[in-house]
């Protein structure tokens, strides 16, 4: 198969749109011929987790393209940075990365881009709509986008999402074609009482499960007796997309592309049934914990970044309460929402509370969590999957209640009632 | 010694001589591959501890985060990076590394799909030679 392009993706080829537009097109098309496609579409929207500061080879690709002159061409918002660019000196965040992280921010917003900051751009107002082709990077907000709001985007790398974002063109390829977003394997719930389907520590479990088991192939849950809202809809691919690949899954009856069986595998069988019991929940449960015992030194909260209506849960639980005093409660997440939880008076009550919020960022993205800070809880599976990994820190896993009662007590308490 | 040889396909064309570093298991690279060392760091992962650097590392496939690309860019300028990838298909995550790297230091790995049946045979330890047409030589 060869890639075939439009005679105005051959002139931003031969530098016609300039030589940003050049670069990110040479990319784009030697990215096209590798993946097979054999046309480039035009995409409505992107959404650039390049954003992310790792090191210096991500920051020059950045500035390279920004000195170029690089501007986007369609609608654009920025995932999270490496740091909260008004209270990093809160925390641990030694200068240099205070430096080079900003100067990466810097960079991508000098594109024309939308500076939203957040993992969490389907909770903006510059969401896609069902069946939009979009260019997004950010494994979690791939997830949502496709799944939940039926827009369409392929599993995007950083780097790439730029480039999209530059030329306004990705390549015809996997998930924005229909073919491909049928569903491969059926999980069956099996006898899952309803109280535990309707709890917020329900999705990221199964999101746990349904990554390790599903890899690259579409899930299709089956047997869901309750319908999910958007922030358990939000947690369980976020824990999909951290322990598997999972850019897609379909909910029959809840997701827009799986009204019926049907549908959802696109009139084929599925490849393979798997039953989920509980027996397979509470193994999965068990596995994002990762800690040898109750110690417990921060509570963190907001992976993907707290939405509005997570402010709106948490608040009655922390009101007229207060956290250990020696355990520190954290909450991740945007600008925007906290200005709109701040203006619903959700905050006071967190603050009452003795909770911290930072923006822009979060634990995983920016160094600034101190080397006496060992024990972690969370009620996100993306935060219990990473941070053994790439914090070295101890994590368990709990409901936002277990959490909220987990800082109280200065220790980690877990309701076990709806998991026996 | 025993010799084999099995054809995949170079999908960044390259030739890499060296040991290699074998799983059956998928990898996310951020959170998984410490650039500045070349440990794997994801604790979960059966190759958690090793060092991948300078390695022929053959992994199926990447998995989760999209930063995976970011951070392979990273080993490429930092000079952590495994000298060359075998996966069990082509890779769009390792490959966009490659190209980037290509385009900004002249450096990109070369990477090599080959089928499941072939990847089975590559070992850790195993010595591992591979050509510009994805030609592999494993010798045990």
């Amino acid at each position: 198969m060869t890639l075939s392009l439009t005679s105005k993706d051959t002139a931003m080829l031969n530098g016609e749109f300039g030589p940003a537009t050049q670069m990110a097109m040479k990319i784009l098309v030697r990215m096209a011929e590798v993946s097979g496609a054999n046309e480039l579409i035009d995409i409505v929207g992107a959404h650039i987790d390049s954003t992310v500061y790792i090191g210096d080879a991500g920051l020059e690709f950045a500035e390279k393209l920004a000195s170029l002159g690089a501007k986007v061409s369609v609608p654009t918002t920025l995932n999270v940075s490496g740091l909260d660019e008004h209270h990093w000196q809160e925390w641990s965040v030694t200068n240099q990365w205070a430096k080079q992280a900003h100067r990466q921010m810097i960079a991508y917003q000098s594109m024309g881009t939308i500076p939203t900051w957040t993992c969490a751009p389907y909770q903006t107002e510059y969401k896609p709509k069902f069946g939009d082709q979009i260019a997004w990077g950010e494994s979690n907000a791939i997830a949502f986008a496709n799944s939940v709001m039926g827009a369409r985007t392929e599993r995007y790398p950083d780097l790439f999402d730029v480039c999209c974002a530059i030329t306004g063109r990705a390549p015809a390829i996997g998930l924005h074609l229909t073919e491909n977003r049928a569903g491969k394997i059926l999980l069956q719930l099996k006898n899952i009482p309803l109280a535990l389907q309707q709890s917020d520590d329900f999705y990221p479990v199964l999101g746990h499960f349904m990554g390790k088991i599903s890899l690259e192939r579409i899930p299709v849950i089956q047997g869901l007796e309750y319908s999910p809202h958007e922030d358990q809809l939000k947690a369980l691919g976020a824990a999909g997309a951290s322990s598997g690949s999972v850019a897609m899954f379909h909910i029959i009856g809840v997701t827009p592309e799986a009204k019926t069986f049907e549908e959802a595998f696109q009139n084929k069988q599925p490849q393979e049934i798997i039953e989920v019991d509980m027996n397979i929940l509470r193994e999965s449960r068990k596995a994002l914990t990762r800690t040898d015992n109750e110690n417990l030194d921060l509570v963190v909260l907001g992976s993907p970044h707290f939405s509005l209506a997570e402010f709106k849960h948490l608040a009655p639980l922390v009101q007229r309460k207060r956290k250990h005093e020696r355990v520190k409660f954290l909450v991740t997440s945007s600008r925007a929402m906290t200005q709109l939880a701040k203006q619903a008076g959700f905050l006071d009550d967190l603050q009452n509370f003795g909770a911290q919020l930072t923006v822009d960022t979060c634990i995983l993205t920016s160094p600034m969590l101190p080397k006496e800070i060992k024990y972690l809880m969370t009620n996100s599976a993306k935060f219990a999957y990473y941070s053994p990994g790439l914090l070295g820190k101890q994590i368990t896993f709990g409901s936002l209640k277990d959490c909220v009662e987990s800082a109280i007590a200065g220790k980690v308490i877990r309701d076990e009632s709806l998991w026996r | 010694m025993k010799k084999t040889t099995i054809q995949g396909k170079s999908f960044i064309q390259g030739t890499a001589n060296g040991v290699a570093l074998a799983t059956n298991e998928p990898l996310s690279f951020w959170g998984g591959y410490d650039w500045k060392t070349g440990e794997i760091i994801d604790r979960r992962h059966a190759l958690s501890g090793m060092v991948a650097k300078d390695k022929i590392l053959a992994i199926p496939f990447t998995r989760g985060s999209s930063t995976t690309t970011a951070v392979l860019l990273e080993t490429i300028r930092a000079k952590t990076a495994p000298k060359a990838i075998i996966t069990t298909a082509t890779d769009f995550f390792f490959a966009l590394a490659s190209v980037v790297a290509d385009e900004l230091y002249k450096m990109p790995i070369p990477l090599i799909a080959v089928n499941e049946n072939d990847f089975a045979q590559i070992k850790t330890g195993n010595h591992v030679q591979i050509d510009e047409q994805g030609k592999i030589i494993i010798s045990e």
